[in-house]
């Protein structure tokens, strides 16, 4: 072809579309190495759910188990600290558990929980992820004097009720995480998915 | 003989400037031929030491990988392995932690020299720019180096860090997850800040770094008078079109360099064998306890060069607030060439606010280290953290109203560097 007789128009074309093709192969190219980051299998199933036995476990009594690494509390509450839930609803930050990334529908309630006296949580902070304390007392603590109750984090002082529910004026954004869980039967939990899901 | 020797001398460099004639000019450029201002004072050593040290954190850390093992079972293990049976291997693991502290203690002082002087005004923006990815880089670098040795501050430092993600709305729950590659910092995790911490960041690093020293060398050093030598006049001993303020590099800088790093190491060497841990600051006590996730450590703080910024994420009520201010202390500091609208460079001549001000701005960072470094459960701390944190902010603001508006007064700015005979 002759050096005058360059064609701007073609060269152009040639030169956006194999940018664009080009480009587009970069993208595709880089989804598995992306992908590959996601939880592999052996972490999925590892996250399987988990079935935890409260036969045992007696009025005010807490029980611990694990579920995808993080700590499960399952805690069998006495009369007094359900009584005790109404009225601290005017201190707390979401008392009607509104905020629907927090627990299953199940456990949109006054309880957060299936049955009344059982309370299943998630017992990580909602804040940075610390392992809140049990202070199931009700009586005045020296992080409140009007304490009825609940969870008390040491590393930054979020306080949460004995719904799992957070107070004002904490650190922690959100109440406690309720995790997906169902009654097998009276005396055991299935850990890690829902009444109705398979 | 020696004429022989020296014959061969000529014939070899012969045979290599034949074959790649650019060398001997590019090492000229950066080196015997690169005129940096004769006033450079003892906050221009902060660079070169941080070169130092990033050459003893790669090598000692290519010896630790010979003896570590990537692997949450195993990794804590392989530590105490390496300080207790590997020979020696107490010293490469203190020189390589003791390494990443000194690394940041000279970038800070490097990153307030070039406040203090104007050293990110015209034209040394991609300077300042590139300084700044580096400073991003090497605390993702830190941050995932601290986790190898899954300890308990190993585990909780990276599950806080990395929930950090999750505040972000509508991704942030799945991104957290992809980060770690499992719903928990897991032996995922540790493999791939493995992978990271010893290949890809480095590489990315060593990269910027050549890449800022390149951009420096094409504007030339400023110096402790914000003096552009560059337009001064020209001619030295060296050549007539050289500044006259300029000497060459090497040999002149590269012996002073070598004099301060022998001083440097002494330092080093101090904190090496009788401080390794620095009371807790380098190598925080909950690290010498392998990690559990089911115990939470009493007080959760990342290590001190991260504290100011953790101070902020602390004292904002709001965690998605937190984090972006945290992340906006470090992001602003990006804009510093465009938010300083002033001509005078160093604050020598630069009017008393702006010296205040700095003044201020160095004193919120050191207190806000120090509130990050606590428990955190001083409400008057934490009030006085909010203080600081507006402070901090402030800064910035100030700068642009006082240098925008004209508000700054001055000092006349000589035509020559101070101490130009």
């Amino acid at each position: 072809m002759a050096i005058d007789g360059v064609d701007k128009g073609r060269r152009r074309f040639l030169t956006a579309t194999t940018a664009v093709v080009g480009g587009a192969g970069i993208v595709v190219a880089a989804i598995p190495f992306i992908k590959s980051w996601q939880p592999s299998a052996r972490a999925k199933t590892a996250g399987a759910p988990v079935e935890a036995d409260i036969s045992k476990l007696e009025d005010g009594q807490m029980v611990m188990y694990e579920w995808r690494g993080q700590p499960i509390w399952i805690i069998r509450r006495t009369k007094a600290q359900l009584d005790a839930l109404p009225s601290q609803d005017a201190r707390l930050r979401d008392p009607k558990s509104l905020n629907a990334d927090q627990q299953p529908a199940f456990a949109q309630n006054e309880y957060r929980s299936l049955k009344p006296e059982v309370l299943v949580l998630v017992g990580l902070c909602t804040h940075l992820g610390c392992a809140p304390k049990l202070h199931a007392e009700l009586k005045p603590e020296p992080f409140d004097p009007e304490w009825k109750g609940g969870f008390f984090c040491p590393c930054h002082k979020s306080r949460f009720d004995m719904a799992g529910r957070v107070y004002e004026g904490v650190p922690a954004p959100t109440n406690l995480v309720v995790p997906p869980y169902r009654f097998i039967d009276d005396g055991r939990i299935m850990i890690g998915v829902s009444e109705g899901a398979a | 003989m020696s004429n022989r020797l020296t014959q061969a001398v000529n014939d070899l460099q012969g045979w290599f400037n034949d074959r790649a004639p650019s060398f001997g000019p590019f090492y000229r450029k950066h080196m015997t031929e690169y005129y940096a201002p004769k006033n450079f004072n003892i906050w221009y050593i902060f660079g070169v030491l941080s070169m130092v040290v990033l050459v003893n954190q790669i090598v000692t850390g290519i010896f630790l990988t010979m003896h570590y093992k990537t692997s949450a079972a195993e990794a804590f293990a392989s530590v105490e392995y390496i300080m207790r049976d590997v020979e020696w291997g107490w010293l490469i693991r203190y020189m390589h932690s003791t390494g990443a502290s000194l690394f940041f203690i000279v970038v800070y002082l490097h990153m307030f020299r070039g406040l203090m002087y104007g050293s990110y005004q015209k034209p040394r923006e991609l300077v300042w720019i590139l300084g700044m990815l580096i400073y991003l880089v090497l605390m993702a670098e830190a941050f995932m180096g601290y986790v190898l040795p899954w300890g308990q501050m190993s585990f909780w430092g990276a599950k806080v860090i990395i929930s950090l993600f999750g505040a972000i709305p509508y991704i942030g729950g799945a991104l957290t997850e992809w980060i770690m590659g499992d719903y928990l910092p897991s032996d995922a995790t540790l493999n791939r800040f493995f992978a990271l911490h010893v290949i890809a960041l480095p590489l990315v690093l060593l990269l910027l770094v050549v890449l800022h020293i390149f951009a420096l060398h094409e504007v030339g050093s400023n110096n402790p008078d914000g003096v552009e030598i560059k337009k001064g006049p020209k001619g030295n001993r060296w050549s007539d079109k050289a500044p006259a303020d300029g000497i060459p590099f090497h040999p002149y800088f590269t012996v002073k360099d070598t004099f301060y790093t022998g001083f440097f190491l002494i330092i080093c060497a101090f904190i090496i064998f009788f401080e390794p841990t620095f009371g807790g600051l380098f190598l925080e006590h909950d690290n010498f306890v392998e990690a559990n996730r089911l115990v939470t450590p009493e007080h959760i703080k990342p290590t001190w060069y991260y504290t100011p910024f953790y101070a902020m994420l602390r004292v904002v009520p709001d965690k998605l607030l937190g984090v972006i201010t945290m992340f906006s202390a470090i992001i602003v500091l990006f804009f510093l060439p465009w938010l300083d609208r002033g001509k005078v460079k160093s604050w020598r001549y630069r009017g008393t606010g702006f010296r205040v001000a700095l003044f201020v701005l160095g004193i919120c960072f050191v207190w806000l280290g120090k509130i990050g470094g606590g428990p955190g459960t001083d409400p008057m701390e934490t009030i006085i953290g909010r203080v600081l944190t507006v402070a901090y902010f402030g800064f910035f603001i100030f700068l642009w109203v006082y240098t925008y508006f004209g508000l700054e007064k001055t000092k006349p700015v000589p035509e020559r560097v101070t101490t130009h005979d």
